[in-house]
């Protein structure tokens, strides 16, 4: 009983790292901001954690929203403010991620659970939500 | 613009990656981010809390049984109040909570965990510790008879650890900090003798220095840091004395400074420095659930309706009230009427709630969201951390995905153990809850054995708590930043007509116990203060 519990850690240990292909970078980031480039590491390292990897989302005393059929990401500048801002429960991911991340995450998530045709996004379209958003935060309402 | 921040959290406390934002971004940027956490706070707390005798018969609706409910509920009902709770998980406490042999936990996405820990094994996946300054923690603790014990903090036995340092060598704490604290000494005792400090300092203070570099740095009379026997008594000996017939001990070579600096981890040696970190800190004996089990018991468990899920809060000139959902019989809503009501709900469920409440509370309810923390127990059939290594408690640091690996403070020479294998924040918390559990003790494993290379032989069972996958937070804690601190803290604490909110969320010592505490005092006292007018 013992012996095949150590079987079976020793093979789950001796598994390949789980390698990912080149294009997807590192499992684990080295510092406070993500280091993957792709569309699709960035879903699988930021957005599935709550949104789950099939975008389904999950509900218990209170509920992370499908991204599956949602509505919402026809109006690609709500996805983007989400991704940079964030609002209620959602974090903000605007200071652990560079415009072409954003981007990057942001056309993944169109591309898998948007509206057909909607997938590609600017790098200059998120700097400039970036910048209004900044704006925002630094003027306080009366 | 990319504000593109990359600050490795090397340091398994949020206190220390405020220091390395510190020579990052400058102390302004770590005074902001004080602000936002709430650490340059000490625990106002004071012994024995209580409030005056109620108004006969008045009700409150206590909305969670985590510690602030539990601390509400029991304060109301000491001072006459009838209380009644609602708590949407099947057990009181919240995030104070323990994991032993026999639990099961299912998170968000439906992935369940059996924990298969062998009698009195047990991992706290929340909070783990408790600083001597935490009074109000420690005052229920004290009344309620739960036994607490030391938690060991720093062990100058464990390990300092950087992939691309020392080939990937851990090095003991104990080591690199007196290294580094000899070197520099030496460093600072030279500048001295070359006159270098003759206008910042007296001929006498400078006398006053070298001799006290002496002491601090361990450095021999010509004010060097050498092998030999002064060193030795910080850093360790080679083989230890004390026995043999050598007539002296083999001193092993000090780092040099220059080694101690290109290593990259002598700003992570401060791992008991912050104030919430300094020792002697505390858990209770068996698991941090037992302050919420006591507390659960002094309110009285009939008080508790478990398996509850909020969905509305009213209220009017005449009273409160709460919808909710019975978990066991899914879609049916009840209604549960008070005079009053303290909701400690967390930020990130009740932004969700409907409620009625002023827009300038509701505004501020869906101004914060939530840290991401991950936590992953590893049971390991011997403990070789102390046989073959020589550590006792205490923690070592990593620059790997896992942060963090603790070594129980209890059970010495126990037969097995469990060890904190990973508590990781930022990005790579986010990445760990993106895994299944399964894989995230597997990835715990991976990253473990490049300090502990018997993790793969020793290893039995492991449970992992991703804490945005948590079904009742959604979340660690609340993450306020500076400009909702400036322009909502305040009125999140103001009570809205006949409701207050509590939880760590309402306190300027996010994260930990003592702030969940400290807010269910402040909300009980501002209640009480209003149904008493």
């Amino acid at each position: 009983m013992k012996k095949a519990k150590l079987l079976l850690t020793i093979s789950l240990l001796a598994l390949p790292a789980l390698a990912a292909p080149a294009d997807e970078g590192p499992r684990f980031s080295a510092g406070w901001g993500f280091d993957q480039r792709s569309g699709p590491a960035l879903y699988a390292a930021i957005c599935a954690g709550c949104h789950m990897p099939d975008g389904r989302g999950a509900r218990g005393a209170a509920a992370y929203p499908a991204l599956a059929g949602n509505a919402r990401l026809a109006a690609t500048p709500y996805l983007l403010r989400m991704i940079l801002k964030g609002g209620k429960a959602m974090p903000a991911f605007g200071s652990v991620l560079d415009d072409a991340q954003v981007g990057a995450v942001a056309g993944e998530v169109l591309r898998r659970f948007g509206p057909p045709g909607l997938s590609s996004i600017a790098n200059e379209d998120v700097a400039a939500l970036r910048a209004a958003i900044q704006q925002e935060e630094g003027s306080h309402p009366p | 613009m990319v504000r593109h921040i990359t600050i490795p959290p090397h340091q398994p406390t949020r206190r220390a990656w405020l220091q390395q934002l510190g020579r990052v971004a400058g102390s302004g940027a770590v005074y902001a981010a004080l602000t936002q956490l709430g650490l340059a706070q000490a625990s106002p707390a004071r012994a024995d809390f209580g409030l005056g005798r109620a108004t006969k018969g008045a009700r409150v609706l206590v909305l969670g049984a985590g510690l602030a409910g539990l601390v509400s509920a029991h304060e109301l009902q000491r001072a006459g109040y009838q209380v009644q709770l609602l708590e949407y998980q099947a057990r009181p406490g919240g995030r104070c909570w323990t994991l032993r042999g026999g639990d099961r936990y299912t998170e968000l996405g439906g992935a369940s965990q059996h924990c298969e820990f062998a009698p009195g094994e047990y991992f706290n996946p929340g909070p783990w510790r408790i600083p001597y300054h935490h009074h109000g923690v420690l005052d229920y603790c004290k009344r309620l008879g739960v036994a607490l014990q030391p938690f060991i903090q720093i062990n100058h036995n464990a390990y300092v650890h950087g992939q691309q340092a020392f080939g990937g060598k851990p090095q003991r704490w104990r080591e690199l900090q007196s290294d580094f604290q000899g070197q520099v000494s030496e460093l600072l005792a030279k500048v001295v003798q070359q006159h270098l400090l003759d206008e910042a300092l007296s001929a006498e203070d400078q006398a006053r220095l070298l001799e006290a570099l002496r002491s601090h740095g361990a450095l021999d009379a010509q004010g060097r840091y050498r092998a030999g026997e002064i060193a030795a008594e910080r850093r360790g000996f080679g083989p230890q004395p004390g026995a043999g017939v050598s007539a002296a001990p083999p001193h092993d070579q000090p780092l040099g400074l220059h080694d101690v600096l290109a290593s990259g981890l002598a700003g992570r040696l401060d791992l008991g420095s912050g104030f919430e970190y300094q020792m002697p800190l505390f858990q209770p004996v068996g698991g941090m659930d037992a302050i919420a089990r006591a507390l659960a018991k002094a309110v009285g468990p009939q008080r508790i309706r478990y398996g509850a899920r909020v969905t509305r809060i009213e209220q009017d000139e005449h009273g409160v009230s709460a919808q909710y959902e019975e978990l066991a019989r899914p879609g049916r809503m009840l209604t549960t009427q008070a005079d009053w009501c303290v909701c400690t709900l967390p930020l990130s469920v009740l932004s969700q709630v409907e409620m009625r409440i002023s827009p300038a509370l509701r505004a501020a309810i869906d101004a914060v969201s939530y840290f991401a923390a991950v936590k992953v127990g590893l049971q390991f059939g011997r403990r070789f951390w102390e046989e073959d290594e020589g550590i006792y408690g205490g923690i070592s640091s990593t620059d790997l995905a896992i942060r963090t690996i603790g070594y129980p403070s209890h059970h010495f020479h126990a037969r097995k153990g469990v060890l904190l294998g990973a508590y990781a924040f930022g990005a790579n918390a986010y990445e760990f809850s993106a895994l299944p559990p399964a894989e995230r003790v597997r990835e715990a494993l991976r990253l473990g054995a490049q300090i502990h290379p018997q993790y793969p032989a020793e290893f039995e069972h492991g449970m992992a708590v991703a804490w945005h996958r948590h079904p009742a937070t959604l979340g660690c804690f609340a993450w306020w930043t500076r400009a909702a601190r400036e322009r909502h803290y305040p009125q999140l604490l103001q009570m809205d007509g006949r409701l207050i909110l509590a939880g760590e969320h309402a306190s300027l010592l996010p994260a930990w116990q003592e702030g969940a505490v400290l807010s269910a005092q402040h909300a009980v006292t501002a209640l009480h203060a209003k149904a008493s007018a």
